[in-house]
């Protein structure tokens, strides 16, 4: 769709409420934030009312509080813990399981990708994080067929981002805060005496579902409003670093003084890496019946700071902190490029948030440059 | 050795799944220990599922039942294919399960992975084979390639390093490559003892018995990684022009597809750009500790 060409349209929460159920009709999983836990998580939902309403996040380095008002919004959180990554890319999954026969073995399947799924509320920076991870498992010689299943079958309803928090860094990463494409629908929430959203329709399948429900153009000073908030939103992020300097400063660097400053405060306890939407470094785990006769692979999500992530016989390559976290900054900001054509970071934040002593990636990215 | 009999294990992949992850069975036919901690096995399909040829320096990931997966380079391909032959080296959980297997037993195999070493772009040029160790193993194929394409190939040197007399790896081949006018093949150990009578220090110190023109000669390395540092040194110090020289690296590998992120070398995956590498493409690595 050219510039000229896009609609938008003014939706209430109820018209909303319609394309849920328009989308659980077609078999979509909805899945979408929800407050557990003290935080807003991503869940699988039946209803609509499920999502959570009215919550509103107070994120720091290392600091993560949820409030709650009573002004009925739906999108004025900024990230919780968890990323839509776990839905494309399982913590832990069943490759494939065996039993023992004489001398051989029979291989039986593994776990199944999921039906169709619809992610709400998903933010510029993991629709972002998302084409990343496609780089990774479908670009490559070899495809992950269960990803390659799971994203074919994606309905993406994005919310434009009007809530950054100190943690926030998409205006430096060029990933955000408006959805600019790969959605099917993408809302902007406007806080009024009536909350309404500004939809804009992404793709022939958002346009598809949609067809059935009547929706009223947006006003231009209702898409202004709209506008307003994102301008807004951009401006309150002030952390700033070139991607593009970042990545030669580290790929230059892997002596600097500095990792040993950064290795007295990481605790090295994997965090950052369970939070990121683009970390997807992953372990095998065979786990066998006391009988010896049946056995199951498992893929799980690990991590460059655990211990035995690097092990070859004779021990450890990276048994340091600071050679840990070297890897994976490195990895992340500059040998991305070399690998996958990108950066890996998308500027969300949670590895700020989620780390328990405030390491924050681009101060530290700052005193490197220095 | 022992020879395959009777190799009938029932077998039935319940779906022909194009997922990456799943082995194809084969069973040990052969097995010859090499000594104290290496054996060597030669595996063969036990269904219609075969992995495609392998070239010099690739690798399989081999499956244990209920254990696991590790790397291993093809270390000979004599075999006629479907047959692969991989040496293994006893050093953890799923290498052990894998040695202990015996004649008939079924192994999970997926592969080939990773880069060969450019034994055809080599012809016409005088070689320099240096291998440490067990780095012998993914060199294997390519002085069995070089052998049988030998009138096409300048000088062939082969230097090995060893730990002691008893560490000697593939022995027979020692003693025929020895034999062998075609091949300059020298020899040393670490350690000797007193019925040693060959040469004593590290395998660099070789180079300088090595018959070759630098200007045209390319360079296989494989060994331990502080070996391969000082090795393509005192190649370069020879001589050996830099883009001339290949290596091969190890890494922890889960996946062999570049999905797991755990052989990561710098901003290289070694189960995909390697592991045999042009040595200017990894040299400034190379000296980075804990990389």
């Amino acid at each position: 769709m050219s510039k000229s060409e896009v609609h938008k349209y003014r939706v209430s929460t109820e018209d909303l409420q319609q394309i849920f159920k328009a989308l659980s009709s077609k078999d979509y999983q909805n899945i979408g934030p929800i407050q557990r836990d003290g935080a807003i998580m991503l869940e699988k939902i039946q209803s609509f009312d499920q999502l959570a309403a009215g919550f509103h996040e107070d994120l720091d380095k290392g600091v993560y509080r949820l409030s709650q008002k009573n002004d009925g919004s739906l999108f004025q959180y900024t990230v919780g813990p968890q990323s839509f990554k776990k839905y494309l890319y399982p913590p832990r999954r069943k490759l494939w399981a065996a039993t023992k026969t004489g001398n051989g073995f029979n291989v039986e399947e593994g776990d199944q990708p999921p039906a169709k799924m619809a992610f709400w509320g998903i933010r510029s920076c993991e629709i972002r994080a998302i084409e990343i991870l496609d780089r990774i498992f479908l670009r490559g010689e070899f495809s992950n067929k269960w990803y390659e299943k799971a994203r074919q079958d994606l309905f993406i309803v994005a919310a434009g981002c009007t809530k950054p928090s100190g943690n926030c860094f998409c205006t430096s990463t060029q990933t955000g805060p408006a959805p600019k494409g790969g959605f099917d629908l993408s809302v902007v929430e406007v806080i009024d005496k009536k909350n309404y959203f500004i939809l804009e329709i992404g793709s022939e399948k958002g346009q598809k579902l949609v067809n059935k429900i009547k929706l009223q153009p947006a006003s231009p000073a209702e898409i202004q409003n709209a506008d307003k908030l994102l301008a807004a939103s951009e401006k309150k992020m002030s952390k700033r670093f070139d991607p593009e300097e970042a990545a030669k400063i580290l790929m230059e660097n892997p002596d600097h003084i500095h990792w040993n400053e950064v290795a007295k405060r990481c605790l090295s306890c994997a965090n950052c890496t369970l939070v990121c939407p683009t970390c997807f470094c992953s372990s095998t785990e065979d786990i066998t019946e006391i009988t010896g006769d049946h056995t199951e692979r498992w893929l799980r999500w690990d991590s460059c700071f655990n211990g035995d992530f690097s092990y070859i016989h004779g021990g450890q390559i990276r048994p340091t902190t600071k050679s840990r976290y070297r890897q994976w900054l490195t990895h992340k900001m500059s040998g991305w490029y070399d690998q996958f054509d990108s950066s890996g970071c998308v500027g969300c934040g949670r590895c700020i948030t989620w780390c328990p002593v405030g390491i924050d990636l681009t101060e530290e990215l700052l005193a490197m440059k220095s | 050795m022992f020879t395959a009999q009777n190799i009938s294990p029932e077998l039935t992949v319940e779906e022909s799944s194009s997922d990456i992850w799943i082995p194809s069975p084969y069973v040990v036919a052969d097995k010859h220990v090499e000594n104290d901690d290496l054996v060597t096995f030669v595996y063969e399909p036990a269904s219609e599922d075969i992995l495609d040829p392998m070239q010099p320096g690739q690798f399989n990931m081999l499956y244990a039942f209920g254990i696991g997966e590790i790397p291993i380079s093809v270390s000979s391909l004599i075999s006629d294919h479907p047959r692969i032959t991989h040496t293994i080296q006893n050093v953890g959980a799923v290498s052990k399960a894998c040695c202990n297997m015996r004649v008939g037993d079924q192994i999970g195999l997926r592969g080939p992975f990773g880069t060969p070493w450019p034994v055809e772009d080599a012809k016409f040029k005088d070689v320099i084979i240096m291998a440490g160790g067990v780095g012998f193993a993914p060199l294997r194929p390519v002085v069995e390639f070089i052998e049988e394409y030998r009138d096409d190939y300048g000088e062939v040197n082969f230097l090995f390093g060893t730990r002691d007399p008893h560490s000697i790896l593939f022995h027979q081949d020692v003693i025929s490559l020895q034999s062998d006018p075609s091949v300059n093949f020298q020899i040393t150990v670490d350690h000797s003892f007193s019925n040693w009578r060959g040469n004593v220090g590290v395998v660099t110190t070789l180079v300088e018995k090595a018959e070759f023109d630098p200007e045209n000669t390319v360079a296989f390395v494989c060994g331990p990684e502080i070996m391969m540092r000082y090795g393509a040194y005192s190649l370069i110090d020879a001589g050996v022009d830099e883009e001339n020289i290949f290596i091969s690296m190890e890494r922890n590998m889960k996946c062999a597809i570049g999905h797991c992120g755990h052989c990561q070398y710098g901003p290289l995956f070694v189960c995909k750009d390697g592991p045999v590498f042009l040595y200017p493409a990894i040299k400034n690595y190379l000296n980075i500790r804990e990389l």
